[in-house]
């Protein structure tokens, strides 16, 4: 029935264009597969996208700065901040105003948290200034300048007022340059100071340390995979508990007892001094470094990298061995040549996976890294939960999303994600 | 069972046992041998032991007793690779991460050879199968029958003296089966070398073999040329095995010149050749081939005896007829005649007489 008419438009048996009749017919197979879909999608919409977004745009977000003080955010874009000189009455007087409001409101010691992270005395400049500026009056009290300068001379300091001219816009690349041991001043970007640069070596440390973790799941993984690929069914299914046994007992208690293995006077280091290999005196430092978090994490990840090298493991028939050595290769040339390429879709698969969930891990190298061992993500959740800079943790955890989708881009382009195979 | 004098023998087997479990035998007593440029088929119904035999000569199970011989040497004890025996499979196991050109380099590669010689002895191993022009293709860019000429040079090009091939042709269609299984006897005859051909398609084993070997319960049934495995079956099995076949059951009356009088179970009396047979009084089990059968009594001896026979369903098939007879209780008996014009067409519920040359008619074990 596909009668095509003069202008090339194929037409259904009735005479409307056939393709206008089948996407009414998918119409529906359409709105009905999208049904079955929209509960899970509107959950993850709302409890994990949504929120995830809000996270996101704080690291750029600075909105509090032109809300809490808009007049003074205002007057003060006139400032010359190079002049070397103090702002003019105008901008006391705004601030006065606006700090008059916010007072009120009980709102500027939050501002001035939230500009101690880019210049330390805000804080409490802010704190001790609001209790005095209370007792005058916006209208009546005027003028400001000294009165403001008397009650805390970071007023009269033009640092302060440079600080607040830089961080007066919406939206801010502060957190972002915090995140790379850098920060905005009123001159431009430059370096934070030799002892405050952590986090850049803390990113270098935990992509180090994931990629070291990968490799040693993936020595560690494969020869499981290949027995549990290789052995009858029944021992399979036996093995493959056994590979799963560790999900079933708690993350926390698995990395505990990694504690009670390696401190001091853990079950390893009794051991090795029992036998004499190590003096009593001199015990080995297994915990609370770099190899604690690497042991550990190792321990906990494995099973990630040995199920999809299972997986991709099973698929290749046992006769591609048979037919190498058949043709005069050694075990070993068989096994490099023929079995090992066939595999690596699966070594990419679990290294991706393994490697992705490392860099962002965060329990067991809270518990076992010690200061040597932490990760970035130890930093984004203290500097969620204690210092509350949330804009520079969201600004981390950013810098750590595109790392992993541009570490993802390049695999795709090297080895291409096609080769990867869950399942 | 060697019907070749044993210092010419390329491959033998001599009382070779294999067993999997310590329970049961998979081969039992396994003696062959077979010359140099030998085209051999070991035939048999799945679980007979033609397989395992064809994997202990490859070197992949080892025999739980016996030696098996290549060239005169024993090699019980030498690895698959060093064994120089070139394997086809049954789903080709083409490897899927190289071309065509880099698979069958390998074998060539890991007997370290040079390059320009490799590449020399890849382009006319592809050549032998018509398939230069693929080389840079990947197995999965390749269909079936090409994948398995493909497997076939590669198990070529290392020239080796012996290939072995596992039901190399299982999983084609049936036309291109008849083409690849003339391709493959005339390789291997041109190129002269001995072939193990495991199957369990008979027409394949006839239609290419040297010798047959029909296995069964993990013994050597028949080993024969194929056209005296179908005309001169020695057993039963073999005679149903082979071909399409009538059996009647019954007692032997009397054996004499060279004649065994049958008397089969509902009374009538047969003529038959004894083969598994020796005296009066022994149970048998007849065979006759349906071609060989004769309605026409005029073509007979005048003394032969003939036996009733009611036609239950008559099939035109073409180039033959194929009646269904019932015959002495047996509803299966078979007679298939030449679509000749003077042929008669029988119809069904019809009487007939029929009756074989003795010669024909084979009585074997019951």
């Amino acid at each position: 029935m596909s009668d095509s008419t003069a202008n090339g438009l194929v037409l259904a048996a009735d005479g409307t264009p056939l393709k206008r009749s089948l996407s009414r017919a998918m119409r529906r197979q359409k709105i009905r597969a999208f049904m079955l879909v929209a509960p899970l999608l509107i959950f993850v919409l709302l409890t994990f996208i949504y929120p995830i977004g809000v996270m996101l745009s704080r690291s750029v977000q600075n909105d509090i700065v032109p809300e809490t003080l808009p007049e003074t955010v205002r007057v003060l874009g006139a400032w010359d901040a190079s002049s070397g000189e103090l702002p003019d009455e105008a901008v006391y007087a705004a601030f006065m105003r606006d700090m008059s409001v916010a007072i009120e409101a009980k709102r500027h010691t939050r501002l001035g948290s939230r500009l101690n992270y880019e210049k330390t005395g805000f804080s409490s400049m802010f704190r001790q200034s609001g209790r005095k500026m209370k007792k005058l009056d916006p209208v009546t009290d005027a003028p400001f300048k000294n009165k403001l300068i008397k009650i805390h001379k970071g007023w009269g300091d033009v640092e302060t007022w440079k600080t607040l001219q830089t961080y007066s816009g919406l939206y801010t690349s502060g957190y972002f340059l915090n995140a790379v041991d850098a920060r905005m001043t009123p001159e431009g970007m430059a370096w934070q100071p030799e002892d405050k640069q952590i986090l850049l070596k803390l990113f270098g440390r935990t992509l180090v340390m994931s990629l070291i973790i990968t490799g040693s799941c993936i020595l560690l993984g494969y020869p499981i995979a290949w027995l549990l690929a290789n052995v009858s069914p029944r021992n399979a299914n036996l093995l493959l508990i056994l590979v799963l046994l560790p999900f079933w007992t708690s993350l926390l208690v698995r990395t505990s007892a990694w504690k009670v293995m390696l401190q001091q006077n853990g079950v390893i280091n009794e051991v090795l001094v029992w036998i004499g290999l190590v003096p009593d005196g001199d015990r080995l430092i297994l915990i609370n470094n770099e190899f604690g978090t690497i042991v550990a994490m190792t321990h906990i990840l494995l099973p990630f990298m040995i199920l999809p090298m299972y997986s991709v493991m099973q698929t290749i028939p046992p006769v591609y061995l048979r037919a190498a050595k058949s043709m005069g290769a050694t075990n070993w040339t068989a096994f490099w040549r023929v079995y090992f390429p066939q595999s690596i879709p699966g070594i990419g698969a679990g290294s991706i996976l393994v490697f992705i969930l490392s860099i962002g891990y965060y329990i067991t190298p809270e518990i076992v890294g010690g200061t040597k061992g932490v990760f970035i993500s130890n930093r984004i959740a203290y500097h969620i939960s204690s210092s509350l800079n949330w804009g520079l943790a969201a600004a981390l955890g950013t810098i750590l999303l595109i790392v992993v989708l541009a570490l993802y881009w390049a695999y795709d382009r090297i080895v291409g994600i096609d080769n990867v195979k869950l399942g | 069972m060697a019907d070749t004098a044993k210092n010419d023998a390329f491959v033998e087997f001599e009382r070779v046992q294999k067993s999997y479990d310590g329970v049961n035998l998979v081969v039992k007593d396994l003696n062959l041998s077979m010359p140099r440029g030998e085209f051999l088929t070991m035939l048999g119904p799945s679980g007979s032991g033609k397989t395992t035999c064809l994997m202990m000569l490859a070197g992949f199970e080892t025999a739980t007793h016996g030696d098996i011989r290549l060239g005169g040497t024993s090699i019980n004890n030498i690895p698959p690779h060093k064994r120089g025996i070139g394997m086809v499979f049954q789903n080709y196991a083409l490897f899927p991460h190289m071309t065509v050109a880099e698979n069958l380099a390998f074998p060539l590669e890991v007997r370290k050879i040079g390059k320009s010689e490799r590449e020399e002895k890849v382009m006319r191993a592809l050549g032998m199968v018509q398939m230069q022009d693929f080389a840079g293709r990947r197995p999965s860019q390749l269909s079936g029958g090409q994948q398995q000429r493909i497997a076939l040079s590669r198990a070529l090009v290392f020239e080796p003296e012996l290939v072995l091939m596992d039901e190399p042709l299982g999983a084609l269609d049936k036309q291109l089966r008849e083409t690849l299984q003339f391709e493959i006897t005339n390789l291997a005859h041109e190129l002269g070398i001995t072939t193990v051909y495991v199957t369990h398609d008979q027409t394949e084993a006839l239609t290419m073999s040297d010798r047959v070997a029909v296995f069964e319960n993990g013994r050597i049934q028949q080993l024969a040329a194929p056209d005296k495995l179908y005309e001169e079956p020695e057993n039963s099995f073999v005679a149903q095995f082979i071909g399409e076949n009538n059996t009647l059951e019954g007692i032997v009356k009397e054996i004499k010149g060279g004649v065994a009088l049958v008397q089969l179970d509902n009374g009538d009396l047969i003529d038959a050749k004894p083969i598994n047979v020796t005296e009066a009084g022994q149970r048998t089990r007849v065979s006759i081939r349906p071609e060989r059968v004769e309605m026409d009594k005029s073509r007979l001896s005048p003394d032969a005896h003939t036996l009733k026979a009611e036609v239950l369903e008559f099939i035109y098939m073409g180039d033959i007829f194929r009646t269904r007879l019932r015959v002495a209780g047996n509803d299966d008996f078979v007679i298939k005649t030449r679509n000749a014009p003077d042929q008669v067409r029988l119809q069904p519920g019809q009487m007939i007489d029929i009756g074989w040359l003795a010669e024909d008619c084979r009585a074997l074990d019951a």
